[in-house]
Parts: structure tokens; C-alpha cells; sequence
């Protein structure tokens, strides 16, 4: 057994373990452990691939394994990862560790939910490892699925209208991807020998222009819908919205990002042609998405739709700097996405928290929370700071790196629009200030609120795990940065070597 | 080559301050945290003038001119091989002297909190937040390249954010601090493009080689044109918009006034001293591009300087709540050193204005603190911001009394205190540059001796009020701060500028020119007089001179509306005709186009559901049907 | 051999009753009448399968035995056909078939 598809064996033997449970209040404590072996694996992959890297190891991809699954068509259950893939499965690992202790208190269906959250996870674990295309949309069609049960089942609201729109919109966007995929894999041997699912060996071919053009859209929109990409985001705010805690946490902190990962590690990395060509196209659309989703986040009035605005608004971002194509826009959209996973699933666990002692999340209804419940008040004043890019904390990391790597882009539209998104950065301040002054601060409007409890400990190892992440990054953000530039060396040679720019 | 690594610990002391205060200081001694953050402080102070010793008077000059030492530097982030954030020391004359500035006023703001935030709720949280500012301030200044400067400055914006808001349950401090922060995060935009501007043009962020006058970043960028002016210039008054929103310069002033809902202790530190002046300390760190590259640039930081210190006066004369007269005599006065910069040259005799600007800097934040913590003793006594409610106050507090008169004598330009000497150097740079500008600056001379006395004279003098309390004097840990600041603003003019702080490091021979010190001593004793006359002899003159010029002074008094004006385009513009529609189109449009897809698959499929009947004859007899007429095709059709 | 009743009278025998079937079980809805039209198919079916055997291959028994299939799966398919009719007329009173419509949508 190899160190990686031990990340999807773990959760599946979690889950059957789960299933062989009598007592329901046993269930979150195997998961909490299984979890947390898997948060300790992640690390401990962390340290491994550092450690390959230091010894030299110079190979794209470490730890490869290639079991042949279906012959005829040349199906491989492929895995691999490099330091782009170690770090979002380290992101996934502490979002799902920290989504479990967030929904600690779940009455209804107690072990079905968990199962489903596992197994959501395993899908987004097994996304991460594959590098094969065919077990990569398997898996991300194995995430999808269970959302639609978590939202439906466990979600507050117009939960049914939600999950339904979510999963069909998401279905949608793999329909899309599905042909994208099927486009690459029929190219993949112009020399006529077997036809591969391999990413590592289709990058070493050029596709032919003209299939290109057709199949780059193609997969980056069938991914970008994933990643909110307007104007096929309108999924994200209702599902959000609707979804419970844990689900909110995993939906914007991980699932994602599996379409940023994907537009760039397929869409970008396989299509580095047609993506140059048709860059100019997505950078409006990604612009759209960043100005419009601030400003979208402004006028909002629930916690979850603000949070879920601000997501189409950062993962437009994300989207940009990949469309930039050159190493330190890409670093940062990496960094961006982890930064933006880990903040933007602590927002969510507190919005939950929040949402668990006045059942509102209407933030006119709430006020001066922060004398009630200080604990998480300050932890949301720390999450809106990070996510307005404050220096010290991962959004200003991400968010900086994007915006340099953008602006040496050579030719002038690209700039201005870098301009353009740069501005983002205000509209953010003024919707984050604005939800913290409204809900935070100020005098206790609402009597009732004035004996809530504040955090509980369950709560506290969720938060604290999270805004943990997010400093660390922020303060010594070299090795992150590191770890993810000399994985994208190899790939950016690809793209400039074909794109003299 | 002297050994300046101790310089680390100036910032991480307060930094680990910080975490210690803000994490543990609430569980475990809230008593304590006061004084264990005043302690760290005083290291720092000690450092600092090591430091200080140490740079001016023991390292070594090449050519007559003080080196930049970086006393030590690593890579933070590396965006590209050239392009790299480090966080760093860099040790030249300004940074040395802010450092002097920035301890020395921090440290007396500390000691005089313990006194004035005494049985505060949040005390530790006080005191883990002014060790958070400190550090982003020393940070600030001690930048080694634009980008960690900027990193510091967005942390200097949060601390004055969190500060502002420290009585959060309070709604107009809630506001306030809102807007500070946004206000200043809109001009910082502009910082953020001007950097990004000026490094895409040079490829570096470093200080040391940007500002280097025959290197090659100064002759880069300038030969591009892009609307007009070159590439460079456009870069400076982005990076200037930075300035302006930090110092509080118009168009962007509005957030200062409003910012004194803050402690009074933390109006002094940071809107007073220290932050505000951030803005002319970026300017003078850039200053070699600024005067060799864009000149243009540099106009408009002459003409924005002074304009804003006219502006301010202005108002400040016609405000009753004294922390917003001190507010707008602080924007006012930075004005006077943005001006400064503004009529400045490189090197020689034509850099006189940048060694005034970084004299007055230095004697303001002495003065400005004082007065500041001054008014806080009299808001703590009186309990009230208003003038209205103050008079005759000079018999309750002595000792505020006079080294508030001090610090007004000061910022009057009357000798032989500190402001005469910095205002004398600003106002011959001026005269040597440019005349309207001058005329500006020597007119607010005097305004500034008048509103300044008219605050002086109504709280001190006058009639005496009845007092629900008899006011007395504030407790020790209040006054000695007065005390040394009051010293501080007497020593401060004697110190030689010229010799140590100047644009090109070298020796600038200047002396006071008796015709343009003169008239300008002349003119704060005329305005002096003024407030005498009107605020002492209980004549009827004001209100007078108020109905006479009732329009000018309502618009003065209401700060020309200008606040109104940004109320109108936030409130009505950005939130009524952009985000609204924008939360609508996405709801109406966009949405609606997503179900509306989803609402045609379900139609058509309501319509087409009757073929689906259920029905099993139905069925057969499609079936049949199409049997037999299969058979009929292939029967007789298909021959 | 060829003495008696030539084959195009089984035939048109069998398709007239054939069409007797499709007719009745296309337009009837008591379930009992459709049962009795689809009986009457396979008996047309049945007659085809006898007529055939005799004429085309006299040496042979496949034809005989297939309609003994015929017969034998007709038969039990009656019997289960009449259970379920039993069963839906206790649960509906009816066994009408545009009346049994619980399932449908």
C-alpha cells in the first residue's frame, strides 16, 4: 500500500467503521480520529515530499503508483503528487478536521451525515492524488454526489431547491468537462500509439491546435463552473446558504478549489496554447467575477449569502492568476486558494456557530455580539481581516503575489485589468467592516442574546486549527511559497517554452 | 563598521508584546499588562537612542554623507528572481530619527495611559494594541524596501482601526473607526498601484537602489509616456495618494476628526505623532525620485500640502470640541511638511525644505503629543470635549495649564520654543521657491497662533463654570509626561538638523534669516493678540464676526461639507446605485437565466409527459401501428 | 395429403382472429376482456404454428410441440393474470384499467 491512496483508504475504513457502530455518539469520535490520522498523514506527506525534494529528488511528480484498471480503453488508477497537490490535500485535511468538530452537535442522522461528510471528503482526497484524467473526474463526481444529500437532508432554508440546483449546475459543468476530458484523451497519441488518460504523459504531446480551441473552453469552463466562475456561480450563494456548517466549510474551503486545481492542472497545463490564445476572454469573465462578487457582497444581508459573495469573488481571483500564466501570478493562485480554503471555512464555522445560539443569520437582526460572545466574535474579526488582506495573515500573502505576478504580464490590457481587480481590495474592506460593525460591534440591540454561552471546546479545536493555518502562513509565508514555485517550474517552462512571450 | 543586529529586537519586542498581552493578558493579569507594556516600551526607547548615538555620531561618513546601513535583512516572500519582499532594517537619518520620535512618544502616551485608562474595561486589550501599532510603526519606519513598507503600513492602518474602535460598544467610535479604515484603504489602493507601477518599471523593490540618485532606477520609467506624464511620475502620485490618505491630506482627511473617538492617549500617538505622519515620511523616503524623476509628481505634493494646511485652519477656527481643533491644526501642520517637500530639491542648499520638513516632523510630534495629552488631562477633569463647557481652568490645573501654554507657544512659531525654529525653515524654503505658496503658508502662520489661543484662552481663562465636580489635577503617571514633552518641545529647536538630517546625508549650512523669522514671529503674536482680544475680553466680536460671514462660517463650520459629499457617494452612489443593482441583476439575471433553463427542461417536459401515459394499450397499439406499417414499407416499398 | 382444407383457410382463420385479439385488447379496459383478447392472439398463433407444421414439414413435430408451449405458458400466465386481476378488484372494487392508476407520475 502506498502513502497515497492511503488518503482515500483511510476515510473509506472510517466510514465502514462508522457503519459498524451501535452507539450514534461513538460516530463522531471515529471520525474526529479518523480525521485526525489523516490530518497526521498529511503532515507527515508534507514531510516526506520535503524531504524527497531536499535529497534531490527532481521528478515532476513524487510517489507515483500506476495500476492498470481497464485495459482496452487504457484506464490507469494513476497516483502522484507534487508540491501544489501536498499542499491543497494539507488544506483539505485541516478543513475536514476542523468541519468535524464544527458539526459535533448534529441530532439528526447522526451517523448517515457523517458518512456522507467522509465520503465527500474521500472524493476531494482522491481528486488530489490522481493523476490520471479518468480517476480524477471519478473521484470528482464522488465528491459531488454526497453534497446533494448533505444540503438536502441537513440544510436549513430552501434546502431541496438548493441542493438541486447546486448538483445540476455542478452535473452541468461536468457534462461540459466530461467532453473536454474525452477531447484530450482521443488526442493524446497524435503518433498513433495507445491512446492514455496520463497527465504526465499527454503533457509531453501538443494537441493539435484546433482541437485546442474547442476543448480548452470546454474543460476550463466544465471546471470553472466548480470554481464559481461567472456567470455560472449562482450555485454557490443558494448552496451556501442553504448548506449545514460542516458542508459550507468543505464547499467553499475545498470543493472549490478542485476547480481551480483542475482548470490548471488540465485545462491550463495540457492546453497551454489555446490558453494563451483565449486568455483574454476568462480574464474578463474572471474580472467580472472578482468586482462583481465584492460588490454583490455588499448588499447582502445574511452571513452565509455576504460569505458566499465574497467566495465567487476570491475564487474569481484564483481563476485570474492561473489565466495569467506566468510562475508568480500561478504561486499566487495556488497560495490564494489555500489562503482562501482556510479563511473562508473559518468564516463559515463561525457564521454556524453563530447561527447555533441566536438562530438568525440576519445581520440586522444581530448587534454587539462582541460582548456576549467574545471568543468568536474575535476569531470573526480575525477571519475579515485575513480575508481583507491584512499583512500577517494568508490573505495578504496570496492576494500580493497574485497582484505582482499579474502586473508583469507583458502586454497593457492585462495590467489595466490587474488594475481592475487590484480595486477589489476596497470593495472587500467595505464589506467586511460593514458585517463586523453591524454584527460585532456597537451596543447589544437584541435582550434575549445577552446570555449565550461563548465557544465551546469542540469549537474552540475547530477555530483555533483554522486561524492556526491562516497565521502560519501569513508570517512565515517563504516555505509555502517555496514548496509550490519549484513545482510549478516544470510547468511554466512547458507554457513559455510553447508561449514566447 | 558598527554591529547594528540588536535593531531586530526593536521590532519583535513589541511584536511578541502583542501576542503576549493579547492572548494571556486578559486571563491572567489584566493589572499587570499596563506596566509590563510600558516596561517593553522603555527597552525599545533604550535601544532606540543607542541607535541613534551610535548612527550619528560614531559611524562612519563617506564623502561628508551619513550611509544607509541595513542592519539586517531577509527574504520574506519571493515573487520573482528580482522582485522580493524582505523584511528589514534600513538605518539612514530619517529612519534613525523617527525611531527617536516614535519610542520617545510612545512611551510617554504608555506611561500616561496607565494613568488615564486606569479601571478601563479592556485594559490589557489597551495596551497588547499600542505594543501592535508599535511594532507596525517601527516596522514601518525601518522599512528596507517600499513593499515591507507597505506590509506595515496596512498594520499601522488596522492598529489605528482597532484603537479608534476601542469603546466599540459605542456607535459613533464604531463609525469612526469604519471609516478611518476605509478611507485610508481607498488611498492605500493607490500606494498598492503606485508600487506596482514602479516596480514593473524597475524590477526591484529595494530602497536603497530605487532612491539611489545616479542609479539606474531613477533614469528608468521616466522616458515612457502614458497620458502625458512619464511612467515614473504617475507612479509617485499613485504612491503620493498612499500619503495623502495616511496624513489626512485633503481629499482624504475626512477619517482624522472623526478618528478622535478614540482614546485621547491613542489620539496622541498615533493621529498625532506618529501615524499621520507616515504620509510625509513615505514622500521623504522617496524623495530622490520624487525630485530627480517626477517633478510633476512633486508639485502636486506642494500643492496638496499646502492647500490642506490652509483648508485645516480654516475649520480648525471655527470648531468648540478641542480634540477636533487639534485634529485639524494636525492636518494642518502636515500640510506645512508636505509643502516643505513639495518646494524641496535634491542635495545642496535646494534640499533646505526636506530638512525643514523632517524638523518640523520631529518638533511636531512633540508639540502635537502635548497637546494632545494635555487636553486628555483637561477632558479627564472637566468630562466633557467641548469648549462651551470649559473656562478658567488654568486654577484647577496648574500643571497642565502651563505646559499646555507651552506646547500652544510652540505651535504659534513664537521663540525661543521648537516650532519657531522648524516654521522658520519651512517658510524661507517656501519664500526661496515659490511665492503663493508662500503667502499660503505665512497667512496660516497666523491663523494658527489665533485658533490655537482661542483654544487656550476659552479653556483656561474666561469666566469660571459651575462644575458638577470640582476638576483636579490628573494623578503623577499624567503629568510627568506633560512634563518631558513640555522639555521636549523647548530642547527639540535647539538640536542641529542641518548637520545631521538632510535629502543627500551631507551637511546643510542654513542659518535663521532674520526677514523671513521676523515677520512670521510677528504674525503669531498678531494672532495671539486677536484671540486675546475676542476670547479673554468677553467681547461680542465673535459672534459678530460669525453673523457678518455667516455663510463662510457655516461652511466652515460644517467642514465644507465635504463629509456629506463622501456620505453622499458611499451611501447613495456606491451602495444604491451599484451594489444594489448588482445583488438584483445577480438575483433577476443572472439567476433567473439559471432556473430559467431549468424551468424549460421542467415545461417541456410537463408537455411531452402524456406520451408517457402508463398505459399498456396505448402502448400496443403504438406498437401495432408501427409494426404494420413497417410491414407495409417493407412490403411494397421496399422492392 | 393435399386433400381437404387448403391452408389459406387457417390462415385467414388465424388472422382474423388474430386482429379479434389486438382489437379487443387495444380498446377494452375490463381487464378480464383484455386477458380473454390476448388468449385469443396466441390461439390464432397457435393455429398458425399447426396449419404450417402440417403443410410445410408433415414429418416433423416442432410445430406441435411449440404450440403445446404455447398452450402450457398461456395457461399459467392465466392463472397469474387472474390473481393479480382477483387482487386488484379487493383492493380497487374495479378492474377497470384507466382506474388503476395509483402508480402513474
Amino acid at each position: 500500500m502506498d502513502i497515497l491512496s492511503l488518503f482515500v483508504v483511510i476515510p473509506v475504513l472510517t466510514i465502514t467503521a462508522i457503519l459498524l457502530l451501535k452507539d450514534t455518539r461513538q460516530v463522531r469520535l471515529v471520525s474526529a480520529f479518523g480525521m485526525g490520522l489523516q490530518l497526521l498523514m498529511a503532515a507527515s506527506l508534507v514531510f516526506l515530499y520535503l524531504t524527497a525534494r531536499h535529497a534531490g529528488n527532481n521528478d515532476e511528480m513524487l510517489f507515483i503508483k500506476d495500476y492498470l484498471w481497464f485495459k482496452s480503453l487504457n484506464i490507469h488508477y494513476a497516483v502522484g503528487v507534487d508540491g501544489i497537490s501536498v499542499a491543497m490535500i494539507m488544506l483539505t485535511s485541516l478543513v475536514v478536521f476542523a468541519g468535524i468538530f464544527a458539526s459535533w452537535e448534529v441530532e439528526f442522522l447522526r451517523k448517515e451525515f457523517f458518512i456522507s461528510l467522509i465520503l465527500l471528503a474521500s472524493g476531494v482526497f482522491g481528486f488530489f492524488i490522481s493523476i490520471d484524467l479518468f480517476t480524477m473526474f471519478l473521484f470528482y463526481e464522488l465528491a459531488v454526489i454526497p453534497m446533494y444529500l448533505l444540503i438536502g437532508i441537513w440544510g436549513t432554508g430552501p434546502k431541496e431547491y438548493s441542493a438541486m440546483k447546486l448538483t445540476l449546475m455542478l452535473m452541468g459543468g461536468s457534462a461540459l468537462l466530461l467532453v473536454g476530458l474525452l477531447g484530450i484523451y482521443f488526442n493524446s497519441s497524435p503518433d498513433g500509439n495507445r491512446l492514455t488518460f496520463n497527465i504526465l504523459e499527454i503533457s509531453k504531446v501538443v494537441i493539435p491546435l484546433p482541437d485546442q480551441r474547442i476543448f480548452f473552453p470546454l474543460t476550463f469552463v466544465g471546471f470553472g463552473v466548480l470554481g464559481a466562475l461567472f456567470p455560472f456561480h449562482t450555485w454557490s450563494p443558494d448552496g451556501h446558504a442553504s448548506a449545514p456548517t460542516a458542508v459550507s466549510m468543505l464547499h467553499a474551503g475545498v470543493l472549490m478549489k478542485l476547480g481551480g486545481y483542475g482548470a490548471f492542472r488540465v485545462a491550463i497545463f495540457l492546453m497551454p496554447e489555446a490558453a494563451h490564445e483565449l486568455s483574454w476572454i476568462f480574464i474578463i469573465l474572471t474580472s467580472i467575477s472578482i468586482v462583481y462578487g465584492a460588490f454583490g457582497a455588499i448588499a447582502q444581508k445574511d452571513l452565509k449569502y455576504i460569505n458566499a459573495y465574497s467566495s465567487i469573488s476570491h475564487c474569481g481571483l484564483v481563476l485570474f492568476a492561473v489565466l495569467m500564466m506566468n510562475q508568480t501570478a500561478m504561486n499566487g493562485a495556488i497560495i490564494q486558494m489555500i489562503s482562501h480554503g482556510l479563511m473562508t471555512a473559518l468564516f463559515f464555522a463561525l457564521i454556524g456557530m453563530i447561527y447555533g445560539r441566536t438562530h438568525t443569520r440576519m445581520i440586522y437582526e444581530m448587534g454587539g455580539l462582541m460582548k456576549i460572545v467574545p471568543f468568536l466574535s474575535v476569531c470573526y474579526v480575525i477571519a475579515g481581516l485575513a480575508s481583507l488582506g491584512l499583512p500577517g495573515l494568508s490573505g495578504f500573502v496570496a492576494e500580493m503575489t497574485i497582484f505582482v505576478g499579474a502586473f508583469q504580464h507583458p502586454e497593457l490590457f492585462y495590467r489595466i485589468v490587474t488594475i481592475l481587480a487590484v480595486s477589489s481590495i476596497v470593495i472587500t474592506a467595505v464589506y467586511i467592516l460593514r458585517v463586523i460593525a453591524i454584527l460585532l460591534l456597537g451596543p447589544t440591540t437584541n435582550e434575549h442574546f445577552e446570555h449565550l454561552p461563548d465557544a465551546k471546546w469542540f469549537e474552540k479545536i475547530s477555530v483555533v486549527t483554522l486561524i492556526g493555518s491562516v497565521a502560519a502562513i501569513g508570517l512565515a509565508p517563504f516555505w509555502l511559497s517555496t514548496m509550490i514555485g519549484t513545482s510549478l517550474h516544470p510547468i511554466i517552462e512547458k507554457i513559455i517554452a510553447l508561449n514566447p512571450f | 563598521m558598527i554591529n547594528f543586529n540588536y535593531t531586530i529586537w526593536i521590532f519583535l519586542l513589541p511584536f511578541l508584546m502583542f501576542l503576549f498581552l493579547g492572548l494571556a493578558g486578559h486571563k491572567y493579569f489584566p493589572r499587570l499588562s499596563g506596566i509590563l507594556g510600558t516596561c517593553g516600551l522603555a527597552v525599545i526607547t533604550v535601544l532606540s537612542y543607542i541607535t541613534a548615538y551610535k548612527y550619528f555620531f560614531t559611524s562612519e561618513k563617506v564623502d561628508g554623507a551619513y550611509q544607509k546601513i541595513i542592519a539586517f535583512n531577509f527574504t520574506w516572500l519571493q515573487f520573482t528572481d528580482k522582485l522580493h519582499i524582505d523584511i528589514g532594517a534600513l538605518l539612514d537619518p530619517i529612519s534613525v530619527m523617527m525611531l527617536i520620535v516614535i519610542t520617545t512618544v510612545s512611551l510617554m502616551v504608555h506611561i500616561y495611559s496607565l494613568g488615564y485608562m486606569k479601571g478601563e474595561k479592556g485594559f490589557e486589550r489597551f495596551f497588547s494594541f499600542l505594543s501592535l501599532f508599535s511594532f507596525s510603526m517601527l516596522g514601518l519606519v525601518l522599512a528596507t524596501n517600499i513593499f515591507q513598507m507597505y506590509i506595515f503600513w496596512e498594520l499601522v492602518g488596522v492598529s489605528s482601526f482597532l484603537l479608534i474602535g476601542f469603546y466599540y460598544q459605542k456607535p459613533s467610535a464604531v463609525r469612526a473607526s469604519k471609516k478611518a479604515f476605509i478611507v485610508t484603504r481607498f488611498a492605500d489602493l493607490g500606494f498598492l498601484i503606485g508600487i506596482l507601477i514602479l516596480s514593473f518599471n524597475t524590477k526591484t523593490f529595494d530602497f536603497i537602489t530605487l532612491t539611489n540618485p545616479t542609479g539606474p532606477a531613477i533614469a528608468q520609467g521616466s522616458g515612457i509616456a502614458f497620458l502625458g506624464l512619464s511612467v515614473m511620475t504617475w507612479s509617485m502620485i499613485f504612491v503620493f495618494m498612499g500619503g495623502v490618505g495616511k496624513s489626512a491630506m485633503f481629499p482624504f482627511h475626512i477619517w482624522l476628526p472623526d478618528a478622535m473617538e478614540g482614546p485621547t492617549p491613542v489620539s496622541a500617538l498615533i493621529h498625532a505623532a506618529t501615524m499621520v505622519v507616515a504620509g510625509v515620511y513615505l514622500v521623504a523616503r522617496m524623495f530622490p525620485i520624487y525630485a530627480l524623476s517626477a517633478p510633476v509628481a512633486l508639485n502636486v505634493v506642494a500643492y496638496v500640502g499646502a492647500f490642506s494646511s490652509l483648508f485645516a485652519a480654516v475649520i480648525a477656527c471655527t470648531q468648540t470640541d478641542i480634540k477636533r481643533v487639534l485634529a485639524y491644526s494636525t492636518m494642518s501642520q502636515i500640510g506645512y511638511m508636505m509643502l516643505a517637500l513639495g518646494v524641496a530639491g535634491y542635495g545642496g542648499h535646494e534640499g533646505l525644505g526636506y530638512m525643514a520638513s523632517m524638523f518640523h516632523l520631529f518638533t511636531h510630534a512633540m508639540f502635537k503629543a502635548l497637546l494632545f495629552l494635555g487636553a486628555g488631562a483637561i477632558i479627564h477633569a472637566v468630562h466633557s470635549n467641548y469648549m462651551t463647557e470649559m473656562g478658567g481652568l488654568r486654577k484647577y490645573l496648574p500643571i497642565t495649564h502651563i505646559t499646555f501654554l507651552i506646547a500652544c507657544l510652540t505651535i504659534a512659531g513664537i521663540p525661543p520654543f521648537s516650532g519657531f525654529f522648524s516654521k522658520d525653515e519651512i517658510l524661507a524654503a517656501a519664500f526661496h521657491s515659490n511665492k503663493i505658496l508662500f503667502a499660503v503658508e505665512y497667512a496660516v502662520a497666523g491663523l494658527t497662533a489665533f485658533y490655537m489661543f482661542r483654544l487656550y484662552f476659552s479653556v483656561f481663562w474666561g469666566k469660571d463654570i459651575n462644575y458638577h465636580q470640582t476638576p483636579h489635577e490628573a494623578p503623577a503617571t499624567m503629568t510627568i509626561p506633560l512634563i518631558v514633552l513640555a522639555v521636549g518641545c523647548l530642547v527639540s529647536g535647539f538640536i542641529p538638523f542641518n548637520k545631521l538630517v538632510t535629502s543627500d546625508g551631507k551637511i546643510l549650512e542654513s542659518e535663521i534669516e532674520l526677514m523671513i523669522a521676523i515677520p512670521s514671529v510677528l504674525i503669531g503674536l498678531l494672532g495671539i493678540g486677536i484671540a486675546y482680544l475676542m476670547y479673554v475680553k468677553e467681547s461680542a466680536i465673535p459672534d459678530k464676526l460669525a453673523a457678518t460671514f455667516k455663510y463662510g462660517y457655516k461652511w466652515a463650520y460644517n467642514k465644507f461639507y465635504i463629509d456629506e459629499l463622501y456620505l453622499f457617494v458611499t451611501k447613495k452612489i456606491i451602495f444604491r446605485y451599484i451594489s444594489d443593482p448588482v445583488a438584483w441583476f445577480d438575483r433577476h439575471v443572472v439567476d433567473a437565466t439559471m432556473n430559467g433553463i431549468a424551468g424549460i427542461t421542467q415545461g417541456v417536459s410537463f408537455r411531452i409527459r402524456g406520451l408517457q401515459s402508463g398505459q399498456l394499450q396505448k402502448y400496443a397499439f403504438v406498437f401495432i401501428t408501427g409494426a404494420i406499417m413497417l410491414a407495409i414499407l417493407f412490403i411494397y416499398l421496399w422492392k | 395429403m393435399n386433400s381437404g382444407i387448403p391452408l389459406q383457410y387457417f390462415l385467414i382463420l388465424a388472422t382474423i382472429m388474430f386482429f379479434a385479439g389486438v382489437y379487443g385488447f387495444l380498446t377494452r379496459r375490463n381487464l378480464i376482456t383484455i386477458l380473454m383478447s390476448v388468449e385469443l392472439i396466441l390461439n390464432s398463433v397457435n393455429i398458425n404454428f399447426l396449419a404450417f407444421n402440417r403443410y410445410l414439414y408433415p414429418h416433423k413435430l416442432e410445430g406441435m410441440f411449440f404450440s403445446l408451449f404455447v398452450i402450457a405458458v398461456a395457461a399459467s400466465e392465466a392463472a397469474v393474470a387472474i390473481a393479480i386481476i382477483i387482487n386488484i378488484y379487493r383492493r380497487f372494487t374495479t378492474i377497470n384499467v384507466e382506474d388503476v392508476n395509483e402508480m402513474k407520475f
